[in-house]
């Protein structure tokens, strides 16, 4: 294991290896898939199948893999350098063709294997060594690309609460479709502390919103905070003030086909927000390899042209006497 | 009233379709040539085209033109020059006069040959009067009102109408060339299959292009080219790009494997991507990816996985799969990477030929990283070495490049039907399940190919990656001594490629005054112009090179027998730099071209006789 100590990497390791078991599938079938960058070392220390790939290219080549063979368990390995810079346009492919992998995007905002370049996650401002006067690019937000591809799967968590990410890692698995789970990563050397505003002991409670499906949005330390609708738009509400109670509160429907909800939660930040964390969406629809195997089983049903040979001595053909 | 006309039979005809790009020409070329096929001619093809898909109209750069040569007598070209020449407005004419014999028939649309469209094409004069088509068959057919008359009979509005004409042409010829308008009338049934109305008017507009020709007094004799003379057997007619999508389902289906098809679209490859996006059927999966990178990903992605993985592409796209290619080098996964080449750098002219990217494929890759290099040479071989590509690049586990070009790609020629089941087998190296001894990179002795575990197979899981890996075992490794190893075994295993193709092939003399060497798609012309001065007979022979990345094994041998070497290429020397640097101890003269355009066989006969004098 070459990632440094403390990295956060091995908190998502550690969380993988207990999840893979649970899904059932057996150790054969599962393929890792990294591009390049701290994160995409990943393959190396889990025992299955894995592919070491390029940088941002990862989600292209476990497309291959995916539609090659259906019956493979694919999982992205990729970080905010890899897949939101270099691998954009694989990324929010990849999540359009809505193709069933499971990405686990370690965001650490910041370049770790190049040592501290900013990325496109850095928040607007930050200085870095490719920033001295501060970064003048707007951030990405995951979440927000994966909306606008139309995903079907999106959830966050953070790498200092196993349960959190047993939870979702299960359900990113079960989802059929392109699931991401965006991982609010620590990088110990060149951005200690950079989400330690929403993953902090002390604030973690006032600053994170954890999602369930059917249950109403509340969170704080007291649990007395919640997210409501007024003027159609959301607003943080403390129950048990100005007469609001529980009832009054979102309840999260993650299955909504409309996105606009999700797209609100992903994009919540702090100070106004809390940071939305768990599944903030997960809908059905039918993945991109399981229409195409629909289509080739009926191509070969209805087929007269069954092999090569048939293929060449169709249409225009003629003998020659000499 | 029908005629009497004089019939002329003749060994070869060429014949050149010339209009705007939105005439149609290219459908009355294939259906002519798809004809001539079916009543038995040798042929070959070359259309060309703007890039513009509907460039200016009536201008010499929006001609669009398909020439097709047919002949009882074999035919290995599309011909230097037309015995007849369809003009579909003056630009076509101006454009082409240069590339038609003396005495040839010209068949115009005269409805076409006004003012504004001379100014268009640039004529200061008017060309029918002017004296300079004195000497030609010139056949002055109203071939828009004709047709637009018969097809809006058949309830066509006038835009949709006018779309006909090119039928109007086609039966002109089917009655030049006596053909058979029931081929013509199939034709169009298939192509039109979903919209019967087109398909009647535009068999209506066949039938009155035929019968007028058969009125007019301007054509007075008919051709007649009889059946090939020499060759038995089952025919079609197909172009490069189609023998190649095939050639690579026959491999794949020799090898027990699926083809999956990574792409992007790119002029003149695309056809590929359509081809085999529609042989589902024979369980074959494309995938259009999101750009270049994304498409030959997805092919590795989906050998890693057990497929035949393919990428096709042209000049540009092939830069960008350059990385790529490196990781399935590195990797050592079967890999096809397809370049169908055309004119560069850069976007260059994307119609048109060139075989600019040899040095590309060669070396165009960072770090030491040998590719198996081969080059298909007539459309119909193009199945051949696609068979062949996928055949090394499955055997030896590492990535194979086909080149391909323009004229090949779109260019036809006769085909004779192979017989699949007696083609080479194709035995992937697999892993065994659960096999004790299983390394990632673990070497076959002979071939120095690692075996091919395949996610879902028990007891194999491994990594790979393209990080440097240590000999056998595969882990990464920074080791300096293993890298030297392993980057020499990578080399050693592709060089040993050799032992597994066959031996050059010359054509002439097995020693003499000139051996002139070609490789890829000009063989042809290449061909045409050394038996021509064979015959007269010089002594020359020709070398025409399929095998690029490891050269066949006799190269420096057929070399050294002969007093003069002429390298002849459509670039400005690439493949005589190559071979300078593998066997520097000839003197190779170079013969190069790069206007886009093939050979022709005058020019090629001039450069090699200025070298036979000099002997």
């Amino acid at each position: 294991m070459k990632w440094c100590a403390g990295c956060g990497a091995h908190g998502v390791l550690s969380a993988i290896m207990n999840v893979l078991p649970e899904t059932g599938v057996p150790k054969e079938k599962v393929v890792f898939v990294s591009g390049i960058g701290c994160s995409s070392r990943f393959p190396y220390y889990i025992n299955t199948y894995g592919f070491h790939s390029l940088h941002g290219r990862a989600s292209a080549i476990a497309s291959g893999i995916k539609v090659a063979n259906p019956d493979l368990s694919v999982w992205i390995v990729t970080g905010d350098g890899d897949s939101m810079a270099i691998g954009g346009n694989h990324f929010i492919h990849l999540i359009r063709r809505n193709i069933d992998v499971t990405i686990l995007l370690f965001n650490n905002k910041i370049y770790g294997l190049t040592k501290g370049q900013y990325s496109p996650t850095t928040p607007k401002g930050s200085i870095t060594k490719t920033s001295p006067d501060g970064t003048i690019e707007n951030a990405f937000k995951p979440g927000e690309l994966t909306m606008g591809a139309q995903g079907t799967f999106f959830a966050r968590v953070v790498d200092t609460d196993p349960k959190m990410m047993r939870d979702v890692f299960m359900a990113a698995a079960n989802h059929r479709g392109t699931s991401v789970v965006e991982i609010l990563l620590n990088c110990v050397i060149f951005a200690n502390e950079v989400h330690r505003d929403i993953t902090g002991k002390d604030v973690r409670d006032d600053n994170q919103l954890y999602l369930e499906h059917g249950k109403p949005m509340i969170f704080g330390k007291e649990r007395n905070k919640g997210l409501r609708f007024r003027n159609n738009k959301m607003e943080v509400v403390t129950i048990g003030e100005n007469g609001v109670t529980e009832q009054d509160l979102i309840v999260h429907n993650a299955y909504d086909e409309d996105d606009t909800n999700h797209y609100r939660l992903v994009r919540m930040t702090l100070p106004d927000f809390p940071v939305a964390m768990g599944v903030v969406r997960s809908v059905e629809s039918t993945a991109y390899e399981t229409a195409l195997y629909d289509q080739v089983d009926e191509a070969k049903k209805k087929a007269k042209i069954r092999t090569v040979d048939d293929l060449i001595h169709s249409g225009n053909v003629f003998e020659s006497k000499g | 009233m029908a005629k009497n006309p004089r019939v002329i039979e003749l060994d070869e005809v060429v014949v050149k379709f010339a209009g705007d790009s939105g005439d149609g020409m290219q459908l009355t070329g294939t259906q002519f040539s798809d004809t001539s096929a079916f009543v038995g001619n040798d042929l070959s093809t070359f259309p060309d085209y703007p890039s513009e898909i509907r460039a200016p109209q009536g201008t010499i750069a929006g001609v669009s033109g398909f020439q097709v040569h047919i002949g009882h007598k074999e035919v290995s070209t599309p011909g230097d020059q037309a015995d007849v020449l369809v003009a579909m407005n003056p630009a076509a004419l101006k454009a082409n006069m240069k590339w038609v014999k003396d005495g040839a028939t010209l068949i115009i649309d005269i409805d076409n040959f006004d003012n504004k469209h001379y100014k268009k094409a640039g004529y200061e004069e008017d060309p029918l009067h002017d004296g300079s088509l004195e000497g030609y068959n010139v056949v002055k057919a109203p071939i828009t009102n004709l047709s637009r008359n018969v097809a809006m009979k058949h309830g066509l509005d006038v835009r949709t109408a006018d779309k006909t004409k090119n039928q109007f042409v086609a039966g002109i010829l089917y009655w030049l060339f006596n053909r058979d308008l029931k081929i013509g009338e199939d034709f169009l049934r298939d192509k039109f299959k979903s919209k019967p109305e087109i398909v009647d008017a535009n068999i209506a507009v066949l039938h009155s292009g035929y019968n007028y020709a058969e009125t007019i007094e301007a054509l007075a004799t008919r051709f007649q080219v009889d059946p090939m003379k020499g060759k038995e057997g089952l025919f079609r007619n197909i172009t490069g790009n189609t023998a190649l999508s095939w050639g690579l389902l026959a491999a794949a289906e020799k090898a027990g494997l699926d083809l999956f098809l990574g792409s992007y679209p790119i002029t003149p490859a695309s056809e590929i991507l359509q081809e085999i996006s529609g042989r589902k059927h024979l369980g074959a999966v494309s995938f259009q990816a999101e750009d270049e990178i994304a498409g030959i990903c997805s092919a590795i992605g989906a050998s890693f996985a057990g497929k035949l993985g393919v990428t096709s592409t042209s000049g540009p796209g092939l830069a960008l799969k350059s990385e790529a290619i490196g990781l399935a080098v590195i990797t050592e996964l079967p890999l096809v990477v397809v370049d169908v080449q055309r004119a560069g750098p850069s976007t260059g002219m994307p119609t048109k030929t060139e075989q600019a990217d040899l040095m590309q494929a060669l070396y165009g890759r960072s770090g030491e990283s040998p590719c198996i290099v081969i080059a298909a040479s007539t459309p119909a071989n193009c199945f051949n070495y696609a068979y062949e590509a996928a055949k090394l690049a499955v055997e030896h586990m590492t990535p194979v490049i086909l080149l391909s070009d323009a004229n090949l790609a779109n260019g036809s020629e006769l085909w004779q039907l192979p017989e699949v089941g007696k083609m080479p087998e194709i035995v992937p190296p697999r892993a065994q399940d659960n096999d004790p001894n299983y390394y990632p990179y673990h070497r076959d002795p002979k071939r120095l190919n690692r075996y091919w575990a395949i996610p879902g197979q028990p007891g194999l899981r491994h990594r790979v990656g393209g990080l440097e890996k240590m000999d056998l075992t595969g882990e990464v490794s920074n080791d300096p001594m293993n890298h030297q190893i392993m980057v020499e075994q990578r080399a050693q295993k592709v060089q040993r490629v050799e032992e597994f193709i066959p031996e050059q092939q010359v054509i002439g003399p097995d020693e003499g005054d000139l051996l002139v060497v070609g490789w890829g798609g000009t063989y042809g012309a290449l061909l045409s112009a050394v038996k021509d001065l064979q015959e007269e007979g010089k002594s020359i022979a020709l070398a025409q090179f399929n095998y690029i990345n490891p050269l066949p094994r006799n190269t420096g041998e057929i070399l050294s027998r002969y007093k003069k070497i002429l390298v002849c290429e459509l670039n400005m020397g690439q493949f005589a730099a190559y071979l300078r640097s593998k066997h520097p101890c000839y003197n190779y003269l170079q013969y190069n071209k790069v206007q886009g355009l093939p050979f022709f066989i005058s020019e090629l006969n001039i450069a090699f006789n200025d070298v036979l004098k000099s002997i």
